[in-house]
């Protein structure tokens, strides 16, 4: 791609880029939400036009001016918000829009041999038959990349991939990567995660403010290194934090038990703490209970057994207006599903719990000057961008939308402040600050309950970790003598 | 973006007239004679747009809330039999008969409503279906409730609602022997009361802002929208969503329920039995999707559409003697234009290729 720029009106999403990927290689895209490494990528993929610039592919100029224009030159697209009928099978999905037909009525049979053919030559397992709906994010991933290969794809561009992936997911991932090029594709990544360019990448270009900053080679770089070129300052890993005592119990569980949406025992039987002045983060692999029960405690799935209390008062089974007035605050785990409303401008989002509320309304009218003076400090406080209280949710990268959901929950006040995935598909600079404003939480002598699939940010930020296996907390440790090993073996279910 | 859409809607048809061997513009010439050419075709067409207007806005601010609300029809319904009844039964002096008729109107149109809203709540039955069915019902009720001995004036007719309940401009007045003499003097005057002007149309533009203000100026608009916009996001803020549904249907219901009261205390004073729904919920659908959903939008294409009626009735007549449908062929194809816009951006695709972003 050869000084490729992109204007949206005034806003220069891409200047003057240039991009080189060879043959077999493995090349990240690194930069913040907003960079604008999805916006060159899309014009790589056809679904956008430069303004300026060129795209060759294999030596050839091409004008990508649609998607199948880049199909037909051998480049696929697997977005991070996947594009999947879910009532429809694996085998349905990848051949969606290319489909083989036998004079006129599909070929499923030819169809699912080329399929099972592609995903043994790639390791990419999945069950023909399987519904989208029924499978999980990893093998819905997998689907993606297979819809791609089978159009023929040598080029594959992977946007943000291990976002929602668990960590055996992300090995899983490495291996499928290192195969795809092994046969000669080339793969690009658009990630944040530092980690995991130094695990997969060859070479790693680096997009600041829509401008190319460096492209370097992996190995001969660190990961400050590569978020300091990212961010342009120093960035720290290491959350800072003192020392604090904890006092009174705010969450208390004892012993629940809560079903999941099939009806099956998802938490059972789980008891747990967490004091003023603590941050306690539950470690876990996907799918053993985590997310049911943060919606049991805030009111969103019936708990059948046992009683949650906060500050010695019991909640369990309240609605969630009453827990929310009872000063628990959530950051939920999806942001666009159940934390904002999208089609909300970032002032209403703001008032989305507390609108019934002085200042914000009275005797049931709205007052729109109080409500907007809320919502323009709040974007200051917080950095939130762009900093036009107008705009609508759906318009703002992940980053800033979890911003917006951060704002309004710490606003609140909460004596217990629930993070679930807070930092899912936010880039380093996003992660650091969100990071920051959990330890304020908790420095404010406030109860903070983190649950994450990202077992570094749960070692780093919390002050003790539970590890969460099939719905019950077995192993609680102070985060000062947690080992990575010890956990990760915690969260596989304790067995050598 | 909707203006173009009505333009193509008026070719095309105009193209379907040609096929069908009618002048469109001889067609369209007639339309706007028979709308604005005399102040009683436009005091008519006023009249006709009022119940169109209301149930538009009850059906936007349904759609504003994330529910379909096909349920306007039986609502409208409901109004008619409840006005008629309270118009007839009740004993009360003029003013506040006709606001207690109103009032009556809107407490059991909201209720229909809030019973499809009930169902979707608690059962999950999907708002459309319960819609028709109870359309149906009301239907059928009204045309039983006319047999009931003390509400039976004679054939398929119901009593007709006490003078004190109607909200006809200067009724009283227009029929006494001294205002018919003043008004052989005023022919002009004389001319539009020959329609029967009422005070309906004020109220109908009062009840779409008052719709316009609960619902972008309220808390309780703020909740609606919320859970029409995104149910998860609202409970997860502490909005009861099953709640808030039936209050929304409430207030649709009520509105349609307002509309179909105008109609009786306005113009058709009782009612006699149907052999079809009348179609004004039906309609009013097409009013919301021309207006984009809006309910001060409503007002415009209320009007709009009563106009596309009453004129378009007059094809029927000489020199043109066009059937009725031709009319229906219009609207339908205008609403067609309209609630597809993405015909138009796909136009726009094939003449020049405009990016998506992202």
């Amino acid at each position: 791609m050869k000084n490729i720029t992109k204007k949206f009106g005034h806003l220069t999403a891409n200047d003057n880029i240039n991009l080189t990927v060879y043959k077999g290689e493995v090349h990240a895209l690194l930069g913040e939400n907003g960079a604008g490494k999805s916006t060159l990528m899309n014009q790589l993929y056809g679904m956008i036009e430069p303004t300026s610039g060129e795209i060759y592919i294999n030596g050839n100029k091409v004008n990508v001016n649609n998607p199948n224009v880049a199909i037909a030159n051998g480049i696929g697209m697997v977005h991070q918000h996947f594009m999947l009928v879910e009532p429809f099978t694996v085998v349905e999905n990848i051949i969606l829009g290319s489909e083989i037909t036998k004079y006129g009525v599909l070929d499923m049979k030819k169809a699912k041999e080329e399929i099972v053919e592609l995903s043994e030559k790639y390791s990419l397992y999945v069950n023909p038959d399987d519904k989208i709906e029924d499978i999980t994010v990893g093998m819905q991933q997998r689907v993606e990349i297979l819809k791609a290969l089978y159009r023929g794809a040598d080029i594959l561009i992977l946007d943000e991939p291990t976002s929602v992936l668990t960590p055996q997911e992300i090995k899983e991932l490495v291996i499928i990567i290192d195969n795809l090029t092994k046969e000669g594709k080339s793969v690009i990544i658009i990630t944040h995660k530092l980690k995991e360019i130094k695990q997969v990448a060859d070479n790693c270009t680096i997009i600041r403010r829509g401008k190319r900053i460096d492209t370097v080679k992996v190995d001969e770089v660190t990961e400050e290194e590569l978020a300091a070129k990212m961010v342009g300052r120093e960035v720290t890993f290491k959350v800072p934090k003192e020392d604090r005592e904890t006092s009174d119990t705010v969450l208390s569980i004892d012993n629940i038990t809560v079903k999941n949406n099939r009806g099956l025992v998802a938490v059972d039987g789980l008891s747990l703490e967490v004091k003023r002045g603590e941050i306690v983060g539950i470690a876990g692999v996907d799918g053993n209970g985590q997310s049911e029960l943060v919606e049991a405690i805030t009111g969103l799935r019936k708990i059948e057994k046992g009683h949650v209390k906060i500050n010695g008062k019991d909640i369990t089974n309240m609605t969630p207006r009453k827990i929310i007035d009872n000063k628990v605050s959530t950051i939920p785990e999806n942001r666009q599903k159940v934390g904002l409303v999208l089609d909300f401008s970032i002032y209403e989002n703001m008032i989305l719990e507390n609108y019934h509320k002085e200042p914000f309304s009275k005797k049931g009218i709205l007052q729109k000057d109080k409500i907007i003076d809320n919502a323009k400090n709040l974007i200051k406080q917080f950095d939130i961008r762009p900093t036009d209280e107008t705009v609508l949710a759906k318009s703002l990268s992940g980053g800033n939308q979890q911003k917006v959901i951060i704002a309004r929950e710490i606003m609140n006040n909460p004596d217990l402040l629930i993070a679930t995935q807070p930092t899912r598909g936010l880039d380093v600079g996003a992660i650091e600050y969100v990071h920051k404003e959990l330890v304020k939480q908790r420095d404010r002598n406030k109860a903070v309950l983190l649950v994450s699939l990202e077992l570094d940010e749960v070692m780093n930020v919390s002050d003790r970790i539970a590890v969460i296996y099939e719905g019950k907390i077995k192993y609680v440790v102070d985060a000062k003598e947690a080992t990575e090993a010890k956990l990760g073996l915690e969260m596989a279910g304790g067995k050598k | 973006m909707t203006l173009l859409s009505i333009l193509f809607g008026f070719i095309i048809t105009a193209i379907i007239l040609l096929i069908a061997r009618y002048n469109p513009l001889q067609i369209y010439g007639v339309i706007v004679k028979g709308v604005f050419s005399k102040p009683k075709y436009i005091a008519y067409t006023i009249i006709k747009s009022t119940p169109l207007i209301l149930t538009g806005v009850s059906i936007a601010f349904a759609l504003k809330t994330g529910l379909l609300n096909i349920g306007a029809e039986g609502q409208f319904i409901v109004g008619t039999i409840v006005a008629s009844m309270a118009g007839y039964f009740f004993n009360l002096p003029p003013v506040i008969h006709p606001i207690v008729v109103m009032v009556v109107a809107i407490i059991f149109g909201g209720l229909w409503g809030a019973l499809i809203g009930a169902l979707k709540a608690k059962f999950g039955i999907h708002e459309v279906i319960s819609s028709i069915m109870l359309n149906w019902i009301a239907l059928y009720a009204h045309n039983a409730v006319i047999n009931i001995p003390a509400f039976f004036e004679r054939t398929n007719k119901a009593h007709t609602i006490k003078d004190s309940a109607s909200i006809v401009f200067l009724e009283g007045f227009k029929n006494s022997e001294s205002g018919k003499e003043w008004l052989l003097d005023h022919p002009g005057i004389r001319d539009i009361l020959k329609a029967p002007v009422n005070y309906g149309i004020i109220i109908a533009i009062l009840v779409a802002i008052l719709i316009w203000f609960i619902l972008n100026k309220t808390t309780l608009g703020f909740r609606l929208r919320a859970v029409g916009y995104n149910k998860f996001a609202a409970e997860y803020g502490g909005i009861n969503v099953k709640r808030n549904i039936v209050t929304s249907m409430f207030i649709s219901g009520s509105v349609s329920g307002l509309a179909g009261a105008l109609m009786i205390l306005g113009v058709s004073k009782g009612i006699t039995t149907l052999s079809a729904m009348e179609g004004y919920g039906l309609d009013g659908i097409g009013v919301a999707l021309i207006a984009g959903n809006s309910p001060i939008a409503c007002i415009f294409s209320g009007l709009f559409f009563g106009a596309l009626k009453y004129g378009g009735s007059k094809i029927q007549a000489r020199p043109i003697e066009a059937p009725k449908e031709i009319i229906s062929i219009m609207i339908g194809t205008i609403i067609f234009f309209i609630a597809i816009p993405r015909i138009v951006k796909v136009l726009k695709r094939l003449t020049g290729r405009k990016g998506v972003t992202r």
